[in-house]
């Protein structure tokens, strides 16, 4: 569920590029008045804005934001302006560069996407970059991490809720047997996790714990540096319980010495209008405190107020 | 014919003769090729008297068979075979009426089912479709069969194609006109180094990635730069991977592709999954380059691909192809 709040009635986008022009002219820039329009707006009226404001202005919303905002809060609110399909194909092709390089991001965006999102995605990536993602994915990745995240990208999941358990008992009798050789990168068990409609993934999972007493996550947990592993068990989380994949991307970033700007900034503007409500819920179970009261200890200004905004945080 | 008794000639016997030989001719060759002569058909066979019809059985051994208790028995198999040569006009019909997203999705659904044997059929939608048109497929392929294409090709294809079949229907190719990386020169090289190096090409992963992720527009510039580097043809030179050498051809030379298949499913011993190609071809390509086909088979073969189905295939059937490659005109 969404944590984002729409003030009620909605202002014309007219008005909305207005305060926004107003926000940038002169010295310095009227933050404050950007959180309050932007980080209340969903993804269809940012879209509108940002369409009326080229039209109104003759200039790009995300060149000004990008010209006139600096740090953390400029790439929030930039990726936040973004449609989601070219965010995650911006995110995509981040994580392929060498600096920048995450195979949990390609992963995180295959996975927790559905596959019309997915879609979606793919066909910005083509606009964006003139190349295909799994083009890009293929070329920056390797060995075992490229039979998986290739796979994963290139997916175009059935999305039905039919669930074969014929199908579940063998196929989870196959996760378990190469898990139980150490095959982790068998294509068998790629295939499972790669092709299979999350439905049916979830069944086999479910069947996999019943049958063979436990989580197939604690049976990929038997080497803690080995990355592959960790990639997978992550998968598995994607696939079957976003929200406590996600709660552990924020506990970590939100925990680690300085803060991951990197991943809050991701989590928070991707799932703001998709889950938000169910990870922060699951946040305040699994650390005993509640998400805004967290993010409001670990960062400040106007980075800070725009993550309380779209986390749906309401002043005292 | 009215024969006046006292005016038989000895010609007229002949004649006659000549005349039944003929129409027996004229009604096996309405049963030989691709489809059924179905004009033929009802003028001979619908107007024959009793006794021109045991002719007919009799001089048919490969269709009738002499039974024990003194009869001229139809052979099995051979009614078998001709249940599939009615179907041929019906199943090019309701081909041709469908959605190419069906169309390509049953095809590929029934390749899986055929076997190894017809997994070129996978290769051809996969490599020969537009990236929309494959999309097409992916999403037919869901409603029609409540599974994705990607899985049932992983849950049914075995070795080392596997990987490859598998990255092959799931490509989603850029297609734009100038691609980011024109590096086709250096795909090129790391092709040609793995092919000198004997190693098993299906299972390289360079190979696997040119082939299964980059543009159209860019591995045809590869198959360019292959000959110049190399003095030979990228798909002769994987002559030895079949897989891989149709997933060439499909990329870079399609109406060659297209051309071999159309003159092997044209042959007279065609097996069953060869000669379902002539329908799947035209009525795939109608729309789109059979024009162009056409003329390559004329250049690779010497004969204009009309005159060869004029020859081998008959009736409604033959006429339905004809005028799906003359709709261009």
């Amino acid at each position: 569920m969404s944590t984002l709040t729409v003030p009620q009635p909605l202002p014309p986008v007219a008005d909305d590029c207005e305060q926004l022009r107003k926000a940038f002219a002169g010295w310095g820039t009227n933050e404050k008045l950007i959180i309050s329009i932007l980080g209340h707006r969903n993804a269809a009226q940012r879209k509108l804005i940002r369409q009326t404001y080229a039209e109104t202005y003759g200039e790009d919303l995300l060149k000004a934001l990008d010209r006139e905002l600096t740090n953390d809060f400029e790439r929030l609110v930039v990726l936040w302006s973004l449609d989601p399909a070219e965010r995650d194909a911006y995110l995509a092709n981040e994580a392929t560069k060498r600096w920048t390089s995450s195979n949990q991001v390609l992963m995180e965006i295959a996975c927790t996407r559905s596959p019309q999102q997915l879609l979606m995605a793919r066909q910005a990536y083509h606009a964006r970059y003139k190349k295909s993602l799994e083009e890009d994915v293929a070329h920056h990745t390797t060995g075992d991490f490229c039979k998986l995240l290739v796979p994963l990208v290139s997916s175009y999941r059935y999305d039905g809720d039919e669930v074969n358990m014929t199908l579940a008992k063998a196929e989870a009798k196959i996760l378990h047997e190469k898990i139980s050789e150490k095959a982790y990168g068998h294509e068998d068990l790629i295939r499972i996790l790669a092709t299979r409609s999350k439905a049916q993934v979830n069944a086999t999972l479910n069947h996999y714990k019943n049958e063979f007493g436990n989580d197939i996550n604690k049976d990929l947990k038997t080497d803690p540096k080995d990355e592959f592993l960790t990639i997978l068990r992550a998968t598995v989380k994607c696939l079957t319980r976003p929200e406590k994949y996600f709660e552990k991307v924020l506990r970590l970033a939100i925990n680690k010495r300085g803060t991951d700007e990197g991943a809050l900034t991701r989590v928070v503007a991707t799932r703001a209008e998709v889950d938000m409500k169910f990870i922060s819920e699951e946040y305040q179970r699994r650390n005993s405190i509640p998400l805004d009261r967290a993010i409001v200890k670990d960062t400040t200004g106007d980075y800070e107020k725009m993550l309380l905004a779209l986390i749906g945080h309401v002043e005292a | 014919m009215i024969i006046k008794p006292g005016t038989r000639k000895r010609g007229d016997d002949r004649d006659e003769a000549m005349a039944q030989s003929d129409e027996l001719e004229a009604l096996t060759k309405a049963f030989s090729g691709h489809g059924v002569d179905e004009t033929t058909l009802i003028a001979v066979l619908g107007k024959s008297h009793p006794e021109k019809r045991k002719a007919f059985r009799k001089g048919n051994p490969q269709f009738f068979k002499e039974d024990e208790r003194s009869f001229e028995r139809w052979d099995d198999h051979r009614i078998k075979l001709l249940k599939r040569e009615f179907s041929r006009f019906k199943n090019a019909v309701v081909l041709w009426a469908m959605h190419p997203w069906e169309r390509d999705a049953r095809l590929m659904k029934e390749a899986l089912k055929d076997g190894p044997d017809s997994y070129n059929v996978l290769i051809e939608v996969a490599c020969t479709r537009s990236s929309e048109e494959l999309l097409g497929a992916r999403r037919a392929y869901h409603s029609l069969f409540e599974h994705s294409i990607e899985e049932d090709v992983a849950s049914h294809v075995h070795g080392p194609e596997r990987r490859l079949l598998v990255a092959l229907v799931s490509a989603y190719r850029y297609e734009g006109t100038k691609p980011k990386e024109d590096n086709a020169k250096a795909e090129a090289k790391t092709i040609l180094n793995v092919i000198k190096s004997g190693e098993k090409k299906t299972d390289n992963e360079e190979v696997i990635r040119i082939l299964t992720t980059r543009s159209k527009l860019l591995l045809k510039a590869v198959y360019k730069d292959y000959q110049e580097i190399s003095g030979s043809n990228l798909d002769e030179d994987l002559k030895s991977d079949s897989r891989l050498q149709e997933t060439v051809q499909c990329l870079c030379t399609p109406e060659r592709y297209f051309s071999q298949v159309l003159d092997l499913a044209l042959e007279i011993d065609a097996d069953k999954s060869t000669k379902k190609a002539l329908t799947r071809v035209i009525v795939t390509r109608a729309d789109v380059d059979v024009k162009e086909i056409d003329e390559e088979f004329n250049k690779m073969y010497g004969v204009r691909l009309t005159k060869k189905i004029e020859d081998t295939a008959n009736g409604n059937y033959k006429d339905f192809l004809l005028r799906l490659i003359a709709k261009g005109d």
